[in-house]
Order: structure tokens, then C-alpha cells, then sequence
């Protein structure tokens, strides 16, 4: 069966156009919240917490604060549009196209990951005005910005299709994607932590995320950047399938 | 020739609630076809699954001779489907929505044309750049059919097109299906309102607790009633009417009286005979054939074994 290319790029530009649509609200609020983040901990912390030999506590944290912005938005871009689209009801147009899942995942993933680099560029710009911060390897960052925003951008989906009130995908948020991603290390090293919190790092994926982006822009890490992307290529797999076997299966959103 | 639609023994549950019980039937091309029901009768369900927006739990629903589920995309093609709520993207205006509605479809820009076209014929023209959240229930409703037929499918559903739309607007619905049915598509209408379907449609299924009490000709399902009613006008209003007359009068004011006559059991001629014998003279006789809601009625309340419908 031949792929409908013209409906997932469709899908895929409504997707991104709808978040430029309310750009304040998609790009600069979330860009504005993490440079208060940076101006706080970093004006705090600064000069009293090396975590790494010759870099400062601001060098450390800006790539973390960087990653996180990019993650979270990029669950709120793929969660938040399915779910206003099951609440009024404008799913159906997409649902009555002839558009695969594999189109369908593809397209909603593909434009968090755009929502989330947009994010996390705006953010790394704006943070320059305060620490002097080049990339040690661009390809690196990229390469997890970019997994990073699939992955949670496939969680947003599980989540927006999961969720049949606005209370739920705020639960979802704020029980799951939230702890997930400040108990990541983006103001700490692991190794800072007892063993029992280390352990406890160490199951948690967007930690894999988080270290392995920063090592790309700065060239240091607490873990292997390369068994970092692994982890983070392998959890992409799952949440990927777990959303498509939703998606095949029509969970809730097919009757 | 391969029919529009083809259902076959399909059924459907939700938990314990049977909405679909084995429900099987054609619609050939190029019919106006009718699907009627009271509440609950499973219409929405059936639709849903030729939309591919449930999946049956049993059975196969092909649209032109494609499978909804096996071959969706062919299937989803030929059909355009108006829905009952009125839905739309608070996002995007008018002609954004057609345009993306295209792109599903796999349609580029050379679609542009006729979504222009469909704007002008279903007097948009003049919305086509503003949100649909401004627009009235009516102008909504045109928007919805004309994201229906984007994609230009031969085969379109009307789920309730006319609920709760002025008489003006359902004047230009009717006349918009009847184009759109002499111009070779095949329609399938769901409607509350009987006489929409009565003007309509040229085959009807009656629907009741999923399954088909009903399924014919419009002019053979009118035919099933086993009454008809007659109204007589005389010219003496106290006149007293004899036992036979009495036991079939359904309405009496006035001059006016109206008789309810089985087909078989009661004739006519015998009525008026009994008028004559009784003295009384007759300004006018006039016969009132059933209706469709009539029929209905008749056929739904007979399944639940209700009395007095």
C-alpha cells in the first residue's frame, strides 16, 4: 500500500503551524520560565558548587536547563493538541482520513521534536547573555536534542490518547514527566547523590537524555555520552511502540 | 456492478449494550438512501464503522468494494462523511481547514480550485478567511459538508445534516444533496425528520435496537401501513353518528371529522353508506395516504411490542 506522503506532511505542518499560531505561549513563555530557572540557581549557586573541575556551576546547568525545556514542551505540544483535539472533537477530521499510524506517529513526533529544538535554540541564545558557553560537539547535541524531544514528544501522544479529561494529562504531567525531569540531574551530578539516589538515577531515563546532552556541550558527563544515546535509542523504541499498538488498536480515540 | 456500500453481518457491543446485532444490506450506486431509527437505534454506531472511526466486532463493512479496515485508505478515499457535532479547529479559519482537510487526502495545491468552488456553491465565499468559532450553527454545518467533499468522494453520509438548522438553510441542504445525488454520488442521509427523508430518499432502512426492522422502497415501506385516514366535512355539525362510524373517529371539531380506516377490515363505501342512512350530508370528503412517520412508528413500536403507538 503506497504511503500517503502529502497527508503526513499535512498533519505535520498543522501540527507545527498550530504552535507558531500561539507562539508567546509554545516558544517565549516556556524560554522566559527557564532563564529565570538559570538567573536564580545560577546567581545562588555560583562560586559555591563545582560539579566539574574548571567549569562553573552556570556552564553546568545551562545545558540541563536547556534539554529540559526542550523535553517538557515538547510532551506539552503532542499531549496538549491531542487532547483539545478529543475535547472538541476535531480529531475525527484526521481519523476519517487515509492517513497510517505510522503517518500519524510520525507526523505529531516530527513536529514536537520541531517545537522543542525551536525551544531549546531560544533558550541556549538567550542564555549566552550570561555565561560564555560554546559546543564541544554540535552533532552530539543535536543528535539528543532530538531523540530527547521524540521520546517525550511519543510520551505526549500516549498521554493525550491515554487522558479523557484535561485532569488526567495534567496528572500524567505533573506525576510522571515532571519528577522524571528534575530528578534527572539538571542541577546536579549523579555522583553528588547517596548510593541509594544514584541507583535510583540510573533506572531513570531522561537522565541518559540530560547527561548526554550536556556532554555535547561541554564535553564532560557523569556516564559514556554513547551508552547515554543507547539507553535513550532504546527507550524511544519502547514508548514508540507502545504508542503505535495504541494507535493500531485505536485506544480510545476510534469508539 | 459493485455497490456503494456493502454491509455484512455486522454487530458491535459496548460491555453488555448490543448496539448492532448482524446488521446486513447494500447501497448500490448513485442511490439516496436513507437510515432511519429512533435514539439509540445504533445509526451513529453503523456509520462510525463505515467511517472507520469503530471497528465492528464482527462482520465487514466495504465502501465501493474496499474493506474499512483492510483497505482503509481506499475506502476512507471514497467516503466523505458529514458529522452530526458541530466540530471544528479552533486554530484555523475557514478555507485553512478545507485546505488542510485536503492534505489528508493526499491533495496538493491543484485541489485549491475546487475548494474554492465548494466554498462558493455552499455560500461561503465571503467566510472563507474567518475562524469558525465566529460562524453561526448554520454556516458551520456548510463548512462541514464542504470538508466532506473535499477529497471529492463518491460516496457521502449526512448524519443528521438538518438538526437544528433554520428552514432557509434546509432548504439549500436538500437542493445541495440533490445536486450532488443527480451529479452520479451516492448518499447516505440519517435524519430525525421523517418528511426530509420522505422527500428525499428512494430506499429506506429502518433502524431499532440494532438491528433492521425495515428495509425497501420508499413507496413500498408507505404501503405498509394498514391504515389511512379520511376526513370528512358535514354539513350538519351535531348530527349524532352512528356506533359504526363512532368506534373509527380519531378527531372530530366542528364539521370536521377525521376516520381511521384499516385497509382490509374497513371500506369506504361502507362508511359513507352508514353517513347517508344516519342523514347525514356530506360537503366533503377528502383521503389523507400515510406518512412515513406513521409507518415508522408503527414498525418500531410493533418490535418493542408497545400498544397504543
Amino acid at each position: 500500500m503506497r504511503a500517503n506522503t502529502i497527508g503526513f506532511y499535512t498533519l505535520f505542518t498543522k501540527e507545527v503551524w498550530r504552535f507558531l499560531k500561539v507562539i508567546t505561549q509554545t516558544i517565549l513563555t516556556p524560554a522566559v520560565t527557564t532563564l529565570l530557572y538559570l538567573v536564580v540557581f545560577a546567581q545562588i549557586l555560583e562560586g559555591r558548587v563545582e560539579v566539574y573541575e574548571g567549569i562553573s556551576y552556570a556552564a553546568f546547568l545551562v545545558p540541563g536547563l536547556v534539554i529540559m525545556a526542550m523535553i517538557q514542551n515538547a510532551f506539552a505540544n503532542s499531549s496538549s493538541s491531542l487532547i483539545q483535539s478529543k475535547m472538541n472533537g476535531n480529531l475525527v477530521f484526521v481519523l476519517l482520513a487515509p492517513i497510517s499510524v505510522w503517518e500519524f506517529y510520525l507526523a505529531f513526533v516530527l513536529a514536537t521534536v520541531v517545537r522543542g529544538l525551536l525551544v531549546g535554540a531560544v533558550v541556549y541564545v538567550a542564555a549566552l547573555w550570561f555565561v560564555t558557553l560554546p559546543i564541544h560537539h554540535p552533532a552530539l547535541v543535536l543528535l539528543f536534542a532530538v531523540v530527547g524531544s521524540a521520546i517525550l514528544g511519543a510520551l505526549g501522544v500516549i498521554a493525550g490518547i491515554w487522558a479523557s479529561k484535561y485532569d488526567q494529562l495534567a496528572a500524567f504531567q505533573n506525576f510522571i514527566v515532571l519528577p522524571l525531569s528534575f530528578l534527572s540531574g539538571v542541577f546536579y551530578s549523579v555522583h553528588t547523590l547517596p548510593p541509594f539516589w544514584q541507583q535510583a538515577t540510573f533506572w531513570n531515563p531522561f537522565f541518559y537524555m540530560i547527561d548526554g546532552f550536556r556532554h555535547g556541550v561541554i564535553g564532560v558527563s557523569d556516564v559514556d555520552p554513547w551508552k547515554s544515546l543507547l539507553v535513550c535509542l532504546l527507550f524511544l523504541a519502547v514508548v514508540s511502540a507502545v504508542c503505535l499498538v495504541m494507535l493500531k488498536k485505536g485506544y480510545k480515540i476510534r469508539g | 456492478m459493485t455497490s456503494a456500500v456493502t454491509i455484512a453481518e455486522v454487530h458491535k457491543h459496548y460491555g453488555a449494550l448490543y448496539a448492532l446485532r448482524g446488521i446486513d444490506f447494500e447501497i448500490k450506486q448513485g442511490e439516496f438512501f436513507g437510515l432511519l431509527g429512533p435514539n439509540g437505534a445504533g445509526k451513529s454506531t453503523l456509520i462510525n464503522i463505515m467511517a472507520g472511526l469503530t471497528y465492528a466486532d464482527r462482520g465487514a463493512v466495504r465502501i465501493n468494494g474496499f474493506d474499512v479496515r483492510r483497505d482503509y485508505r481506499q475506502a476512507r478515499r471514497a467516503l466523505g462523511v458529514v458529522p452530526q457535532e458541530l466540530v471544528y479547529d479552533p486554530f484555523f479559519d475557514v478555507r485553512e481547514m478545507l485546505r488542510l482537510q485536503s492534505g489528508y487526502f493526499g491533495f496538493g495545491r491543484e485541489n485549491h480550485a475546487w475548494i474554492d468552488e465548494l466554498l462558493e456553491t455552499l455560500n461561503l465565499g465571503d467566510k472563507a478567511d474567518v475562524n469558525m468559532y465566529t460562524l453561526s450553527g448554520g454556516m458551520k454545518r456548510r463548512v462541514l459538508i464542504a470538508q466532506a467533499m473535499v477529497h471529492k468522494p463518491p460516496v457521502l453520509v449526512l448524519d443528521e445534516p438538518t438538526a437544528g438548522v433554520d428552514v432557509e438553510l434546509r432548504q439549500i441542504l436538500w437542493r445541495f444533496a440533490r445536486r450532488l445525488h443527480q451529479d452520479g454520488h451516492t448518499i447516505v442521509l440519517t435524519t430525525h425528520y421523517l418528511e426530509e427523508a420522505e422527500q428525499l430518499c428512494e430506499r429506506i432502512a429502518i433502524l431499532d435496537q440494532g438491528s433492521i426492522c425495515a428495509l425497501d422502497t420508499k413507496q413500498a415501506l408507505l404501503s405498509r401501513s394498514p391504515y389511512r385516514r379520511v376526513r370528512l366535512t358535514l354539513a350538519d355539525a351535531a348530527i349524532e353518528l352512528p356506533e359504526s362510524i363512532l368506534r373509527l373517529v380519531e378527531e372530530r371539531e366542528a364539521q370536521s371529522i377525521t376516520l381511521r380506516l384499516h385497509r382490509l377490515d374497513d371500506q369506504l363505501g361502507a362508511v359513507l353508506e352508514a353517513m347517508h342512512q344516519c342523514g347525514g350530508r356530506l360537503l366533503d370528503v377528502h383521503t389523507v395516504e400515510p406518512g412515513l412517520e406513521e409507518v415508522f412508528m408503527e414498525l418500531t413500536c410493533r418490535k418493542r411490542g408497545e400498544v397504543g403507538c
